[in-house]
């Protein structure tokens, strides 16, 4: 277990740097300078470019850059000035983490139980209504059903804030909405593997027990089709928490999302990269994570 | 029926709807199981023995499936009637079921214990834990499964094929059940684990007074342990007797059929294994007239027109349901039997 960890570990390693590479010399194709503006003077421009060391070749740039990363330095941001990438992202992200987290709960809770529900009631209405709910809960986006709410519960209803952060009341409308798409895929999930399971031989063996519905489908039915569920959720974690740039948006809510695009918009290169990085670790953090809860549901793929 | 009679099924008959029409997997059988008896269903797949006894433990797979009509009778009840409900109290308890294939019908995410423990709990409300687990041990190592203690943590793909199907006994065991199904109970397994398998039953029927409805194709595992054959055919019994008549003086060509395609070691010649010709009839439109008369080397004007009834034969309550033991066909029969000599016995 301990070796298979370590050598997942070192794997991990090297993607992040393979990744950090790539986002290094990606980000320098892109055209224009961090500095570019009609108003200011080239010269000072000059300067600028100078004092962050952009002026050296991309070669030494990409030396220097790996050097500080090694010591966990992510350099600072060149918009704002004087902040360190790190501090950028430890005063944002737990804002998202928190929305993100919420949203997993509600969106899992709510997909594993909607997808139970309608392979139970295959073909008939209560499963055609919640096919519906989670083919809306995809093809709506959430710029779409954001504002939506917001206008029916903020505006016309009045009873949650329209936006803000802060209170247990500005986090619903944002968790929701943030929550719909994985909601839904969840649910069809859920519900296309439990109907797999429902046919297996050992359903029937528990039927054979005399055990009534409700047994067979928590004890035998619900693990055996949490199998692939949780293949999914390592990616699906990784996303939500790292916040959404229209979801963040919408409601303005102070998470790492909005940086995601800002970051690349103003070409940031700092933040560009210590955001792809610390997206980078989380994802492969959790994917080694969900590995190991996956030998919890399936015994058969037991880490020996 | 002169001893104690435990269970009987009478005309029992049982259909699925399908898109393509109604199949009728079971088409009338009646048979009937005896205190501490051990019978065989014999018949090739798809001829309604698995349907019939998983319709009599009330497994049938609803909507799909029906009872058409018939009676089953289990401890003085028509259990055909029961609601799922009823129907709970004596799946697992009174009767149990032995499938088939080990790996495919235990569950891979449940620890092996909890498995053949479940069904304990299920039906003796108020057993603690505590109480079932030492069930559990006690039922395994009346199963010879090695260090019980350990077994009883691990998972399915951890045990061994012939220890799985040791545990599917278990599961079966645990209640006491009156009557245990075992459907194939030795096909998915290789012949050395067969033999062990068949070993355990024989020897776990004196022990825990249980009566075995057993359903196979292999007439070896038949005549290791089966007092009675009932052979079935497309949905039909067609010959019944005990295993001493069916296998020294079978009736029935179907039967005929059967015992030819054993392989034998004492066969002289290189001669190819026999197999019976055709295939069974289409059961979402069976024919009209003996079902088998497609296949029958022997048969009559009569056999595809109208059913046969059934000829008695001996004190044993043999009988087959076979046109050439009427008197008229007497001519034909001696033919057919001598054909058969001839066939079988070089």
């Amino acid at each position: 277990m301990s070796r298979y960890i370590a050598r997942r570990a070192v794997i991990a390693l090297l993607t992040l740097f393979v990744l950090a590479t790539a986002t290094f010399f990606l980000v320098k194709l892109l055209p224009g300078n961090p500095f570019l503006n009609d108003k200011v003077p080239p010269e000072i421009q000059q300067k600028q470019m100078e004092y962050y060391g952009l002026d050296k070749p991309v070669v030494i740039q990409y030396i220097t850059y790996l050097k500080n990363l090694i010591q966990g330095d992510l350099g600072t941001s060149l918009k704002y000035i004087g902040r360190k990438v790190t501090d950028v992202i430890g005063e944002s992200f737990p804002t998202s983490a928190v929305l993100g987290l919420i949203a997993i709960a509600f969106s899992q809770l709510c997909g594993l139980t909607f997808g139970i529900l309608s392979a139970q009631f295959k073909n008939r209405w209560p499963d055609y209504l919640l096919m519906l709910i989670a083919i809306a809960g995809v093809a709506l986006p959430s710029m779409v059903i954001g504002p939506l709410l917001r206008y029916a519960f903020g505006v016309r209803l009045q009873i949650l804030p329209v936006s803000g952060w802060g209170s247990w009341q500005q986090v619903v409308l944002p968790a929701f909405v943030l929550s719909l798409s994985n909601l839904a895929s969840t649910t069809r999930n859920m519900r296309a593997s439990m109907l797999g399971v429902t046919t297996q031989d050992y359903i029937r063996t528990a039927r054979s027990k005399g055990l009534p519905p409700g047994k067979i489908i928590m004890r035998h039915e619900f693990k055996n089709s949490m199998i692939p569920i949780v293949t999914n959720l390592g990616p699906t974690i990784a996303t939500m928490i790292m916040g959404s740039f229209v979801v963040e948006q919408i409601f303005v809510i102070p998470g790492l999302g909005k940086h995601f695009v800002n970051a690349v918009n103003t070409l940031d290169y700092p933040l560009v990269m210590g955001i792809t990085i610390f997206y980078g670790a989380f994802l492969v953090t959790m994917s080694l994570l969900v590995d190991i809860v996956y030998g919890l549901v399936d015994p058969r793929i037991r880490l020996s | 029926m002169s001893e104690q009679t435990i269970l009987s099924v009478r005309d029992l008959a049982v259909s699925f709807d399908t898109y393509a029409g109604e199949v009728q997997a079971v088409r009338g059988v009646t048979w009937h199981l005896n205190e501490k008896e051990t019978i065989a269903i014999v018949g090739e797949s798809g001829c309604g023995k698995t349907v019939s006894i998983q319709t009599v433990m009330g497994l049938l797979q609803k909507p799909a499936g029906r009872i058409k009509r018939g009676e089953i009778i289990f401890g003085g009840q028509n259990v055909a009637d029961f609601t799922p409900k009823q129907w709970r109290t004596i799946q697992g308890n009174e009767m149990s079921m032995i499938f088939q294939d080990p790996l495919t019908y235990l569950n891979p995410t449940m620890r092996v214990g909890e498995q053949i423990s479940e069904a304990y709990l299920e039906h003796n409300p108020g057993v603690t834990r505590a109480q079932a687990n030492e069930r559990v041990l006690s039922i395994m190592r009346l199963v010879s499964l090695p260090s019980p203690v350990q077994n009883m943590r691990r998972y399915p793909n951890q045990l061994s094929g012939g220890m799985r199907q040791r545990v599917m006994v278990a599961m079966a065991l645990i209640c006491d059940p009156k009557v245990l199904f075992a459907d194939e109970p030795t096909t998915a397994l290789d012949v050395t684990i067969q033999a062990q398998i068949i070993d355990l039953m024989n020897g776990l029927k004196e022990k825990v007074n249980t009566s075995i409805v057993l359903i196979t194709h292999d007439l070896g595992v038949v005549a290791n342990m089966a007092q009675r054959i009932y052979v079935m055919y497309a949905g039909q019994i067609v010959e019944h007797g005990d295993v001493d008549s069916i296998f020294s003086s079978p009736k029935h060509p179907y039967t005929w059929g059967l015992l030819g395609s054993v392989p034998r070691l004492d066969s002289k010649n290189k001669s190819r294994l026999y197999s019976i010709p055709g295939t069974p009839p289409d059961l979402l439109a069976p024919p009209a007239g003996c079902p088998f008369a497609a296949r029958c080397k022997y048969a009559m004007n009569i056999c595809k027109r109208q059913t046969p009834g059934q000829y008695h034969f001996g004190k044993q309550g043999q009988y087959t349901c076979c046109w050439l033991y009427e008197p008229q066909a007497k001519e034909r029969l001696h033919q057919a039997q001598q054909q058969r000599g001839c066939a079988h016995h070089d």
